[in-house]
């Protein structure tokens, strides 16, 4: 929960501070968490090019996992994914 | 002082706007606002104003770009009626939750159905929660008064909310009454120069306007609109204080008329106080202590100010041009709110009337006043329709 008294916010909500949407995790509405399993996946990057966030985390050209402070569940990745390495695992189970 | 002008309540709104030189205006004509985007069009189509006038398709539209550029940091007006009103309504409370400081004139006119293009304030007591202060006008010279303030009280600091000047359809925005105008300059140095706020064209200082805000953020920005209403009634004053000086005409939010040694008082808005005031002198002659209260700010509603005029009144009745079907008039729910707790409250009864342009005669509000001095009104009554 955030904890900014309503005088400490900008008039109407609006944001001043550039850049600042990384920093409300929107990871916390999700209700299905994508899992991959890489002895399936090439790597082809469609789950980067696809996540309508900035969830998929890429090294030295390779997919590594998922950013789940902001991954909000979609299953776009998964829906897309060629190979069929990511799967969708319900939360909280 | 300018010249004096025989000119009707749309026209000198239109005028005001051309003292004002807003940087935008947008909007849809709808009856009985149109003369006032007719007039303020050949304005800007003579080259009298600097203004960017947009003819949008629909009063959605046209509030939906005055909001997109007021946040770009222009000086905004906008006009509508009844169902246009209506059909801006989603984007009346972004407006007002954005901060956007809008002046817009509204022609006071029914809602269907019937389907009826005369006065009352169903249009504007529909739009009372939605964050706008609302101040209305009795006559023309009003029309023309507030709307100049309207722009000072709108882009205060501490307000940034925008602003409704209503005045009564077809009654005082067709009528042609005399108008005192003040001269260019005068106007021009009174509103000064149009201070933005985090504009959205300053590119050095990024902003998003109108970003979501969830269960965690919502209610404190609500709130600030809540604070920023708090500041309205005193920065109204000050624009009002300031005006006297450079018109000579001295407004109040609220306005008694011979209500010091009154016992009983009909409380209005609009054109309507008008009537009333002459009424009231009337039966001041015949020896009846009468009086009569003008509300002129109705968002924030002036509780205090009409508490101390009323307190100690034997009875009260409140006159309302519209009707909350179910229960009464809003201004009757708001008059009784602000006396509820005073020593010996008057007894308050109610008084729809005047619905869909229906007329008002002296002799009906002589009757009003009758009744409020026989104490034998019901809580909520009809004045003058065929029951």
């Amino acid at each position: 929960m955030a904890n900014e008294r309503s005088e400490e916010l900008p008039a109407g909500g609006m944001i001043t501070d550039v850049g600042n949407s990384k920093n409300y995790k929107t990871g916390e509405w999700r209700s299905q968490r994508p899992e991959v399993d890489k002895d399936k996946c090439t790597n082809c990057l469609f789950c980067w090019i696809y996540c309508p966030d900035n969830s998929i985390i890429v090294e030295d050209e390779k997919m590594v996992g998922f950013k789940y402070s902001h991954c909000k569940g979609c299953g776009i990745c998964a829906h897309q994914c060629p190979a069929k390495a990511i799967t969708m695992k319900e939360e909280g189970l | 002082m300018g010249r004096p002008l025989a000119i009707n309540g749309d026209a000198a709104i239109a005028l005001a706007w051309k003292q004002v030189n807003p940087d935008v205006v947008a909007a849809y004509p709808i009856t009985p606002q149109t003369i006032m985007v007719e007039a303020f069009s050949d304005y800007v189509a003579d080259g009298q104003v600097d203004t960017e006038y947009i003819c949008a398709e629909s009063e959605h539209s046209a509030m939906s770009i005055c909001i997109g550029a007021s946040a770009a940091g222009a000086r905004v007006a906008t006009a509508t009626a009844s169902a246009g009103l209506a059909l801006m309504w989603e984007m009346l409370y972004i407006a007002a939750s954005m901060r956007t400081p809008i002046v817009m004139a509204i022609a006071n006119r029914t809602l269907s159905g019937p389907i009826n293009i005369h006065c009352d304030h169903s249009d504007t007591m529909g739009a009372r929660d939605s964050g706008w202060v609302q101040l209305y006008g009795e006559n023309v010279q009003e029309a023309y008064d507030n709307t100049i303030m309207a722009f000072r009280i709108a882009e205060n600091m501490k307000v940034r909310l925008p602003v409704m000047t209503c005045i009564d359809g077809f009654i005082i925005t067709h009528a042609l009454e005399r108008l005192e105008t003040l001269d260019d300059q005068v106007v021009e140095d009174f509103i000064g120069l149009y201070q933005a706020t985090r504009p959205l064209l300053d590119i050095g200082n990024p902003t998003t306007y109108g970003p979501i805000a969830l269960p965690d953020y919502f209610y404190e920005i609500k709130y600030q609109q809540a604070v920023a209403m708090g500041s309205v009634a005193a920065v109204t004053k000050e624009v009002m204080a300031d005006y006297a000086k450079v018109s000579g005409r001295r407004y109040k939010l609220v306005e008694g008329y011979r209500t010091e040694d009154a016992d009983h008082v009909v409380v209005a808005m609009g054109s309507t106080s008008g009537t009333l005031r002459h009424v009231v002198d009337r039966m001041r002659e015949r020896g009846s202590k009468v009086g009569s209260v003008k509300i002129r700010l109705f968002r924030p509603f002036p509780s205090e100010e009409l508490a101390a005029i009323l307190k100690g009144k034997k009875g009260v009745a409140v006159m309302d041009r519209a009707l909350s079907p179910g229960t009464g008039g809003a201004l009757y729910s708001d008059v009784l709110q602000s006396i509820h707790d005073i020593p010996d409250a008057p007894k308050v009864t109610n008084y729809i009337y005047g619905l869909g342009g229906r007329d008002v005669m002296p002799e009906q509000l002589e009757g009003v006043f009758e009744e409020v001095m026989a104490g034998n009104g019901e809580r909520i009554n009809f004045m003058g329709v065929r029951i």
